[in-house]
């Protein structure tokens, strides 16, 4: 296979992990704050997957228009479900906690179900077919248009956390739960507010996924194992991590799927995540605990 | 170590055992084909929540990918019957070890490189879908396309090669049952549960107390991956097929551990009670809903979930210990 | 008397902190040995490095005669070190027999023999009567207690004592005072870290305080109190 071949798919692959990304980005901040491994992660975003679709199909609104709409009813989502079920599960051991997103994912996988059916779909732009030739590079637009959206929702949640006064009271939260009772902060708030942005991160993840791949309600488990192994890939707490763990979990993807069989590219994800965790367990952007 | 295993055990809790058993035995001479297909998946889940149990409810360690150890054992088992006509009790000789192996596999890495909860549950969950995607692609066992076992004529029960009719599948698997519960409270009351009970609590303390854990961790995967592939054994020469799509993927894990956590963790009636609880609720599920007429594809299963998350939320300690004070068992008992 | 416990220049320092300076002490085989000193002195770091728990980055530390340091805290129970942490950690879902039978199972392998010996020890620590209870449903005291029976049941032939007598009352603290000196009697070596003056002066038959990781004194009690450097930075005007 030529040269530019290979650089066509990294590109792509790199791109896709920039979605990756975001999505791995939401469940990050989940742990970092509130501690809770959020198995319900990938199920989260086919919600915010189908409501493009609806959206697209009745209205013919862009998702990347209603990237944020969609990102806030995802984020009420988030934070209801934060405030109203799992908050009392915080101090219960991990397989409670588990257990718990396992019934909430079953949920929303068939509901989907009952709604959509069983078949995929997906969402057909003007520009779906689109691409920009760099020289002898290729790159799809729409996957251009989606990593731009994912590194822009991802500074900006960057900004929230280091420039607002919530932002860091969250980071309180996530360094002190003590301290921060202490000191009067609305611990349930804030907890139900970081719930909030990390579904409304994976809803907006979701939202250009669609222009990417075909939609089914079972796609979440999928996802939520990836967003696992981007996340610890990455350093589970860190932002820039979850997003540099993307890229390399995507690229990686992109060339197993070139050079072995796109049905094994799943195999490599694994692997790294096996050799991180054995030799860099605290992530490659992560810090090492004292 | 056998003749303290009824020790602590007050008088109604032996009758109600007793009782038990006795239903479970005669079963078969009252239930129908399909209540015993339904009490062959229950006994199943039983017996493998009970070997995820010691991993868990014992020594402390979040396993989320059992479906590893049931499918290699499946797979083994069936792969050598396959090609060599070697009867699945022989295969167990290499299923057991080769499943073992896998766990003490996971178990040193994660223990020495001290990969610790939510890690060495990810990193379980990562190990079995490396495995899925790797059988996909095995061609001694067929791939993706499925490894298929000749079915036997249902004329006569061959116990030695696993040929036969369900009822077979179910005392061998009542019994396995049995001996799973046997086994694992004469595990609990002996030396190394009390040092797995204190891995549990607190790491860290035990180790000071003395406790060498990374070998007291490893025992219990080791225990609890070969006690699972038995399971993977029967599973193969039941359904006659596999296809690692199914055997090895995460949602099997998932519906393993359920039963265990819903019925209580770390306790020895909680795996089987959550199996019942569950197996049970899911078939009449269907069944309810065949009655009113709707089919609905996913309507039992957002029911199952919803009942799932109420009991979660209700008794998050499971069934058995709020179960076993209603009924006036002790404490020990549990 | 010989020493059972050598402690000799060890150092350890975390990320720009020196916890520990150069330390060296022996601990008589026999005696009951207090270290002092204010919060942040290193004791506890001190006491994690000879319990297995850190390593030192310098320096050695001997027991019975043989090297332990590096050796992992199993492997320094086994040796014959026993130890209770400052904020206690019991096995909170199990009995109080429990817990102190898991410390008994380390040199028996008969479940029988070792709650046997975890009786005894319960009954010498006023816990006998509460051994059906869960160890998370005890008061402070107690719990306390259970830590000091769960290592006294692993048969230790020094014991370690992080600051057991902390937020008891004083007829509790006397009670504690009076079960360490009849198991010391009794042949145990003692080291402890404590801040309660009244605990340490019944006890203690060598104080070593520390300050900023380093000692900056070291002998008998009535010497190390009046001693001016010990005044200035640790005891300052405390009544004693």
């Amino acid at each position: 296979m030529p040269f530019d071949v290979y650089l066509n798919v990294a590109v792509g692959g790199l791109l896709t992990g920039l979605v990756y990304g975001l999505m791995a980005l939401g469940l990050s901040v989940i742990f970092g704050v509130v501690r809770v491994v959020n198995f319900a992660h990938g199920e989260m975003m086919t919600i915010a997957m189908y409501i493009a679709i609806v959206l697209f199909s009745a209205l013919h609104l862009d998702p990347l228009i209603m990237l944020v709409p969609i990102s806030a009813v995802l984020f009420c989502f988030g934070y209801a479900l934060q405030a109203g079920i799992i908050n009392p599960f915080i101090t219960r051991p991990e397989h409670s906690q588990f257990l718990l997103l396992v019934a909430i994912a079953i949920i929303i996988i068939n509901v989907l179900l009952i709604i959509f059916g069983p078949d995929a779909q997906s969402v057909q732009t003007s520009y779906s077919y689109d691409s920009f030739q760099i020289g002898k590079l290729i790159v799809d637009a729409t996957k251009l248009y989606a990593a731009a959206a994912a590194l822009a929702v991802a500074v900006a949640l960057y900004g929230f956390f280091q420039f607002t006064a919530i932002g860091t009271a969250i980071r309180a939260c996530a360094d002190n739960y003590t301290g921060a009772l202490v000191v009067g902060l609305d611990v349930k708030h804030l907890y139900a507010l970081t719930f909030g942005l990390g579904a409304a991160c994976v809803g907006a993840a979701g939202v250009m996924l669609v222009l990417i791949v075909d939609v089914t309600p079972s796609l979440g488990p999928a996802y939520t194992l990836l967003a696992f192994v981007i996340v610890i890939t990455g350093g589970l707490g860190s932002m820039p991590g979850a997003l540099l763990g993307g890229v390399l979990i995507g690229l990686t993807e992109a060339m197993a799927g070139l050079i072995f069989t796109p049905s094994a590219k799943s195999m490599f994800a694994f692997a790294i995540l096996v050799l991180v965790l054995l030799f860099r367990p605290q992530g490659i952007m992560g810090k090492k605990a004292a | 170590m056998f003749s303290r295993l009824f020790e602590n055990v007050s008088r109604r809790a032996l009758v109600l055992l007793g009782v038990l058993l006795i239903g479970l035995f005669g079963a078969p001479l009252v239930a129908s084909d399909y209540l015993l297909t339904v009490l062959i998946l229950i006994l199943y889940f039983a017996y493998i929540g009970q070997a995820w149990n010691i991993m868990m409810g014992f020594a402390g360690q979040l396993s989320l990918g059992h479906a590893l150890y049931v499918g290699l054992g499946a797979y083994t088992a069936a792969a050598l019957y396959v090609h060599f006509g070697i009867g699945p009790w022989l295969g167990l000789l290499a299923a057991v070890p080769i499943a073992a192996l896998a766990g003490a596999f996971i178990g040193y890495l994660a223990f020495r490189f001290k990969v610790g909860g939510v890690y060495f549950a990810i990193l379980t969950i990562a190990v079995a879908e490396f495995a899925r995607v790797g059988f996909d692609h095995l061609t001694w066992t067929k791939g993706s396309g499925g490894l298929f076992l000749p079915v036997a004529q249902y004329a006569q029960s061959d116990l030695w090669l696993l040929r036969g009719k369900p009822v077979m599948f179910y005392y061998i698997l009542l019994v396995a049952v049995v001996l799973a519960f046997v086994f694992c409270r004469a595990l609990l009351q002996s030396r190394i549960g009390y040092f797995w009970l204190a891995i549990r609590e607190d790491e860290e303390a035990a180790r000071s107390a003395g406790i060498d854990t990374f070998r007291y961790k490893m025992i219990a995967v080791v225990i609890s991956s070969g006690m699972t592939s038995f399971a993977g054994v029967i599973y193969a020469f039941y359904y006659n097929n596999l296809f690692p799509e199914q055997v090895f993927h995460i949602s099997r894990s998932i519906e393993i551990i359920l039963g265990p956590i819903v019925g209580g963790v770390g306790t020895l009636f909680g795996p089987i009670i959550g199996a019942f609880l569950l197996t049970g609720m899911s078939e009449s599920l269907i069944a309810a809903l065949h009655a009113l007429g709707i089919d609905i594809p996913g309507a039992k299963q957002v029911f199952y979930g919803v009942c799932l998350l109420l009991v979660i939320m209700a008794l998050p300690d499971g069934i058995w210990p709020w179960l076993s004070r209603r009924i006036g068992l002790s404490e020990r008992e549990k | 008397m010989t020493a059972l416990l050598k402690v000799d220049g060890i150092s350890k320092r975390f990320r720009g902190l020196l916890a520990v300076d150069r330390l060296s002490f022996d601990v008589p085989e026999g005696g009951i040995f207090a270290v002092i000193g204010p919060n942040g002195a290193g004791k506890t770091t001190l006491f994690n490095m000879i319990a297995g728990v850190y390593v030192p980055d310098n320096g050695t530390i001997s027991f019975a005669g043989n090297r332990i340091d590096g050796l992992a805290s199993d492997r320094v129970c086994q040796r014959g070190i026993g130890r209770t942490f400052q904020i206690v950690r019991p096995f909170p879902a199990l009995s109080v027999e429990d817990n102190v039978i898991v410390g008994a199972l380390m040199r028996r392998h008969d479940v029988v023999e070792a709650r046997a010996h975890a009786h005894e020890v319960l009954r010498r620590l006023d816990l006998y009567d509460k051994r059906a209870q869960r160890a998370s449903s005890l008061t402070l005291p107690d719990r306390k207690r259970l830590e000091v029976a769960r290592s006294l049941a692993t048969d230790p032939k020094l014991l370690l004592l992080d600051e057991v007598m902390a937020g008891l009352r004083p007829t509790e603290t006397d009670r504690i005072v009076s079960i360490l000196k009849e198991l010391n009697r009794d042949g145990l070596t003692i080291l402890l870290i404590e801040h309660v003056m009244r605990a340490v002066m019944a006890l203690a038959g060598r104080i070593l305080v520390l300050h900023h990781g380093a000692s900056i004194a070291e002998g008998a009690p009535a010497d190390v109190v009046r001693d001016q450097a010990v005044i200035d930075s640790y005891l300052g005007a405390e009544d004693i």
